[in-house]
């Protein structure tokens, strides 16, 4: 618990806490601070940005790599990175894509998990049981991933004959209440993610391990299995992930999920999950990726080169780093 | 981990266990090779594609293959001091980019060697900004390296086009083009900026207390040492050597583009790790770094000669990364140890 919480509790009664909460919140998330002035600076420039159908387009654009985030969140709390997932969505998004018009979508869904249960275990097992550097191991496994996806594609453009026939569309290309699928899965994820890590014990094990690690082997946790099943949750989001993406894409260029580990890191950096280990939460994630989402799009939105967003996404990032370093230690400098 | 780590690094110690044993003897017969995985694995990749290519031990591939090797190995061997020291640069493949972009567009301007001077100063203040930022704010290198990546690669598509240019002195090239036996200069370079950078790591106080950092930076900070400036330094030596491979990438190819260096921050780093780095800090060698550059590079070569489909090239690299990594824990350390 952070000293802030405990000070708000000693005031005494549940509703000081709630409103102390609140004005601690530039304190707490100061990106989710970030992500307003940023929606209030786009949009008076393209009064378009806040409309309600440019705020589904932007998070629906970024539900692939939002999905994705969420389980990378779990890793990243445990102290260690995946890197492999991108190059795991091309071969997933491959996979599915080449199968569908053979053998059916179920089928084709099922190969997709399959391979993406195995890279998980296989990364698991390396890190957790052999004790091997998680970035090494992913990044060995991205290599790897990136030439099955390349080989696996055949050199050509595998697409669905008929998309709009087939019951896949549904995942990236309808809308259920107005809003997308894709939007609805990542929120419906984001839930049980949260509850996973808040409610369980696997979730309390986890923030442990990434905590102290030595010290949680001495609570009796069982950190090799917890730091296992991390891994084993990235992958298989990512299954999902690649689901979205290939029922939306309808095509597996081979290259599709190149570099979005970046992104989805930078998304989980920019909630204030910190690189360490133990500190984080999905809601933080959730609010980097859309933040992420609304920079991308306003940036299209005005009109601007695509080199220039990346110089505008470093600055962001270091900006938003600094302000949660900021609002956890109390001083700016080290 | 210390127990582990103990046994290896004192291979005389005696042991009951015979298995322990063994993976001394070893451990022992290349210690003078500084604990990396990479020998073996170079002399095992050296010795299977002797036996099944005829081309591979020719005089031309040997000489090529030096030349392959200098890219990754000299962003791997700057690399090396930052990896020890317990922090990451991943902007390096994209500093090269920027220093290639900046040496070609002034070079007709102000000459071709102040523009190498001019592109070699960019690296060294990019690298300073990145140790000065980790530093003076306390934040995490991986964070800060990997949005300088994209900012960097932003600034030379901003700067210079997304054309590839071409120098209008190709001086440089026609350097490269001069060969002393087996070595080009870009190798003999290679080879003289690798020993400078082991020789500071092994015997002045900068290096020394490197190690210290990255072995545990709060104990180095109580023994006295200035940590901030040690850190900072070798961020800027990284970048330095960043730009010398742009430089070497514009004399090799003559011609400089702004996606010049994409990707190669990663193969940078499995080099380094594969020479027996540790990410956490405290240990590593350069010669580690230099033997697995070169077992990547006869690796990739020596599956380009067998005909091997160059789209497995990359799983290739991939598998043997991860198996080396996984033989080397099991032989040297045993399962029971942690990083």
């Amino acid at each position: 618990m952070r000293p802030s919480e405990g000070a708000a509790k000693k005031l005494g009664g549940h509703r000081v806490a709630m409103s102390a909460d609140l004005m601690l919140l530039p304190r707490r998330y100061p990106v989710f601070v970030l992500l307003i002035v940023l929606l209030l600076a786009a949009s008076l420039i393209t009064p378009a940005v806040l409309s309600p159908e440019n705020i589904i387009t932007a998070i629906r654009q970024y539900a692939v790599i939002g999905i994705m985030a969420l389980g990378v969140t779990f890793v990243v709390i445990g102290g260690r990175v995946d890197v492999s997932i991108g190059s795991l969505l091309s071969v997933l998004v491959v996979v599915i894509i080449s199968l569908h018009d053979k053998v059916g979508a179920i089928l084709a869904v099922c190969a997709g998990v399959s391979i993406a249960a195995v890279v998980g275990t296989i990364n698991g097992f390396l890190v957790a049981y052999l004790r091997l550097n998680s970035l090494i191991v992913t990044l060995g496994m991205l290599t790897a991933l990136q030439g099955v996806a390349n080989v696996a594609s055949a050199g050509i453009l595998n697409r669905v004959m008929d998309p709009e026939a087939s019951w896949f569309k549904v995942f990236g290309r309808s809308f259920f209440l107005g809003v997308p699928v894709s939007v609805w899965i990542f929120g419906g994820f984001a839930l049980l993610c949260a509850l996973a890590l808040g409610k369980t014990n696997f979730g309390r094990s986890l923030r442990a391990v990434g905590g102290n690690e030595t010290g949680s082997v001495f609570s009796s946790i069982n950190a090799r299995w917890t730091i296992f099943i991390t891994f084993l949750i990235a992958s298989l989001l990512t299954a999902m992930a690649a689901i979205v993406f290939a029922s939306y894409a309808m095509a597996a260029p081979y290259n599709s999920g190149t570099g979005l580990e970046m992104t989805v890191l930078a998304s989980i950096f920019l909630g204030g999950t910190s690189i360490g280990g133990g500190v984080g939460g999905i809601g933080r994630t959730v609010i980097g990726v859309i933040v992420l989402a609304f920079l991308a799009n306003g940036m299209i939105l005005v009109g601007m080169p695509i080199q220039a967003q990346w110089l505008v996404s470093c600055i962001i990032i270091i900006a938003a780093v600094l302000l949660d370093t900021f609002a956890r230690r109390g001083t700016l400098l080290a | 981990m210390s127990a582990g780590a103990a046994e290896s690094m004192e291979p005389g110690r005696q042991s009951t266990a015979t298995r322990g044993a063994a993976r001394r003897t070893f451990r022992g017969t290349l210690g003078f090779f500084g604990q990396s995985p990479a020998w073996p694995l170079l002399i095992l990749l050296v010795a299977f594609f002797t036996l099944t290519s005829p081309h591979f031990l020719t005089w031309f591939n040997v000489s090529n293959l030096l030349t392959q090797a200098v890219i990754i190995g000299m962003l791997a061997v700057g690399l090396t001091p930052v990896f020890i020291s317990g922090a990451v640069d991943l902007s390096v493949g994209s500093v090269a980019g920027f220093a290639a972009c900046l040496l070609v567009t002034v070079q007709p301007h102000i000459g071709l060697y102040p523009a190498c001077l001019a592109a070699l100063l960019a690296g060294l203040s990019i690298g300073l900004f990145n140790g000065l930022v980790v530093e003076i704010f306390g934040l995490n290198s991986i964070i800060v390296t990997l949005a300088m990546m994209l900012g960097v690669r932003s600034l030379t598509f901003l700067l210079f086009g997304s054309k590839t240019i071409s120098p209008t002195d190709y001086a440089l090239s026609d350097l490269v083009g001069l060969k002393l036996g087996l070595f080009t200069f870009d190798v003999v370079v290679f080879i003289a900026v690798s020993l400078v950078v082991a020789a500071m790591l092994r015997s002045t106080v900068h290096g020394i207390n490197t190690y210290a950092i990255g072995g545990n930076r709060r104990a180095a900070q109580d023994a006295g040492v200035r940590v901030s400036r040690h850190i900072v330094l070798n961020f800027a030596i990284c970048g330095t050597l960043a730009a010398l491979v742009g430089v070497t990438l514009v004399a090799q190819l003559g011609a400089a583009a702004p996606v010049f260096g994409q990707g190669y921050e990663l193969l940078a780093i499995i080099a380094v790790v594969l020479g027996g780095t540790k990410l956490a800090g405290g240990s590593g060698t350069v010669v580690g770094t230099v033997a697995a550059a070169g077992a990547l590079t006869v690796l990739q070569n020596g599956v380009n000669l067998l005909n091997v489909d160059v789209r497995y090239v990359t799983i290739i690299v991939g598998v043997v990364l991860v198996l080396t990594l996984t033989l080397d824990r099991l032989l040297s350390r045993g399962p029971g140890s942690s990083e």
